[in-house]
């Protein structure tokens, strides 16, 4: 075990730096020369909403994949409760307790809206551990429940392939509920919803922060408002501007590049 | 509660539902008791192997079915399998007493033709049959976790695995083809004779060869079901789906691969072994491209997402294999390919999904015809 993780300061480490969730500190990507994330710092405090808005190509979703393992950084550090992430393996970050949804739904749609959840709880995740997991009343009342707050009780039997496109965002943010990340990162959470669908969202995301920190990648500014404690915005790879809805709204920067179009 | 208790439904995960007793039942019927009572010894025989062939059929099931990882190369793991059981085979057959004639008693023929005069180092361990019945089991699956390993660290997949599996058993052949000195080259091991003392020749042996051979394609068949009900199995599917998904689930997306990989490199050398006991002889011809691709289009016939469908495909396909090529030799590669691209168009789930479409809902409304017929429940995944 990390050092970093034993309750008291790491020597040389500022007191401060133990309050963050999440401390991303000059954070840089190059594809190619192509920098599309360029030295971009920005902190998580626990239980914090956190929305990234940005124009297309801003490195939004770079930002999130660097974070959970996808992409290695070129420089730079993440550190999530004092860990830092960049030399873990992407499973390892997942038991971490960092948890992460794609843009498009990403579910298994051969399986059952029940064994999506269940490949999900965090038990038996090595092969002899998958081998011999058993489907306890644990496991089932945790799926149960899950599927309650995701609107899916009435579907458990059914396979994923066959939900409307909002339900599908809702079991894989139920797939990473299940997971209970501590750090819940989501892309895109309400893109292709319908109005209904959009307000149920904005109710299941504010149940499920309870005690944990979300990173929001969102283009819908209503949402965006609705659910927000504070914004970053990125452009062309740089944060832009940081801080509340209402600041970064009136940030003339910010109206320049995005909000103005 | 009104309405039923969706737990009480998922808790219902039995090992197997009565559909697939029924069908474990059907062939356990035919290998132990059908055929056995209609065929002849020499047929009998003839069907023993073609039923280790679909111990491979059986794994690309495991591996290419639910995992998605089709391996041009099982033929290696066939051949490891076949050619370790040679190995003790071959040194019981060349005692000194049988080898006299040789300039060197007491190794195998082909060595003493190849100017060898000692036996070489990794044979020795051979004149032990408990070694090597491990090393049939051991050596492929060591083989198969370091090829596992070195490519599905790296994230290769898909066509890429499959060629670089295909280049595997085209160099395993020339490797073993050019060490003839070592390995009986392009014959092969040949002239086997006993196990532990026990002639394994006569039609009896053949016989009693063909019981243990069904007995463990059960076994095998048995065990396959574990992993694929178990929650490994649905991590195959979930894979073969959304890999990156499973990958930011927490697992670690290669290590699954390796062990659905190993296990069917295990299947597949319990298959060669039991071909050498049989056949009585194991040559590079079982190793290269050609028969690993026939390999895959026994478990493509059979419906790649059956274990039961594996088995029937390779012993249909090698019947019609016997049929047509003693009446149309020169066209039966034709026919194999053909009946290839058929299936991949119009039956991309082979028998077992021809099955599932028109046979079972028949078969289920005859059989609770008072009932609304439930909900389809769609092939994939069973």
């Amino acid at each position: 075990m990390n050092a970093a993780l034993l309750p008291s300061h790491p020597i040389g480490a500022a007191p401060a730096e133990q309050e963050f969730l999440l401390a991303v500190e000059a954070l840089t990507v190059s594809f190619d020369g192509f920098k599309a994330v360029n030295d971009v710092s920005f902190y998580v405090d626990p239980n914090e909403i956190r929305v990234i808005i940005g124009p297309n190509g801003a490195g939004k979703t770079t930002v999130l994949d660097l974070i959970c393992g996808r992409t290695k950084a070129s420089s730079g550090s993440i550190k999530y409760k004092g860990q830092e992430l960049t030399k873990l393996s992407e499973s390892g970050i997942v038991q971490a307790g960092v948890g992460r949804k794609f843009q498009t739904p990403s579910i298994y749609d051969d399986l059952t809206v029940f064994e999506n959840l269940e490949i999900s709880y965090p038990r038996g995740r090595s092969v002899f551990g998958a081998l011999t997991f058993k489907r306890d009343a644990q496991v089932r009342d945790r799926i149960e429940e899950v599927a309650h707050m995701i609107f899916l009780k009435d579907q458990l039997l059914e396979r994923a392939e066959f939900l409307s496109h909002g339900q599908k965002q809702w079991l894989e943010i139920g797939m990473l509920l299940i997971q209970d990340p501590e750090l819940l990162m989501l892309d895109e959470p309400v893109a292709g919803m319908s109005v209904g669908e959009r307000i149920k969202t904005a109710e299941l995301l504010n149940q499920i922060i309870v005690g944990r920190s979300v990173l929001v990648i969102e283009h819908d500014m209503k949402f965006v408002e609705d659910i927000a404690h504070r914004v970053t915005v990125l452009h062309q790879g740089r944060v832009l501007s940081e801080g509340s809805m209402e600041r970064v709204k009136n940030d003339p920067k910010v109206i320049e590049v995005y909000l103005g179009h | 509660m009104t309405r039923p208790n969706p737990a009480q439904t998922v808790n219902d995960n039995p090992f197997m539902k009565p559909m697939e007793w029924v069908s474990l039942a059907l062939l356990a019927a035919v290998i132990f008791v059908v055929l056995p009572m209609l065929l002849d010894a020499f047929r009998l025989n003839l069907v023993g192997k073609y039923l280790t062939y679909s111990f491979v059929a059986l794994g690309l099931v495991i591996c290419w079915g639910f995992g998605g990882i089709l391996s041009l190369g099982q033929g290696v793991f066939f051949g490891l399998g076949g050619y370790l059981m040679a190995m003790y085979l071959k040194l019981e057959a060349s005692s000194v007493e049988n080898t006299k004639i040789q300039s060197t008693p007491g190794i195998p023929d082909f060595m003493d033709w190849n100017q060898i005069t000692a036996l070489p180092w990794f044979w020795k361990p051979f004149t032990s049959l408990p070694f090597t019945l491990i090393a049939v089991i051991v050596v492929p699956a060591l083989f198969a976790f370091v090829i596992g390993t070195a490519m599905f660290r790296r994230r290769v997949g898909g066509t890429y695995f499959a060629i670089i599996t295909q280049a595997i058993a085209a160099i395993l052949t020339i490797l073993i083809v050019g060490q003839q000195g070592y390995t009986g080259g392009i014959n092969g091991i040949t002239d086997l004779r006993t196990l532990n003392g026990w002639d394994i020749r006569t039609d009896q042996a053949h016989n009693i060869l063909y019981f243990v051979n069904g007995a463990l394609l059960v076994a095998c068949i048995l065990f396959a079901q574990y992993v694929k009900r178990s929650k490994l199995g649905r991590i195959l599917v979930a894979m073969r789906d959304k890999e990156d998904r499973v990958r930011f689930s927490g697992y670690s997306v290669a290590g699954f691969k390796t062990f659905a990989f190993c296990l069917a490199a295990v299947f597949a050398a319990i298959g060669g072994a039991m071909f050498t006991l049989q056949v009585g002889f194991m040559s590079p011809s079982f190793v290269g491209i050609v028969p690993s691709i026939e390999m895959v289009i026994y478990a493509a016939v059979g419906g790649r997402l059956s274990l039961f469908g594996a088995v029937w495909g390779t012993l249909l396909v090698n019947w019609a294999k016997t049929t047509f090529s003693e009446s149309f030799p020169e066209l039966w590669l034709f026919g194999l390919g053909g009946l290839f691209i058929l299936v991949v168009l119009a039956f991309p789930n082979g028998l077992a999904g021809i099955y599932r479409t028109y046979v079972e809902p028949r078969l289920t409304r005859r059989a609770k015809a008072p009932e609304p017929a439930p909900a389809a429940l769609p092939h994939a995944a069973e």
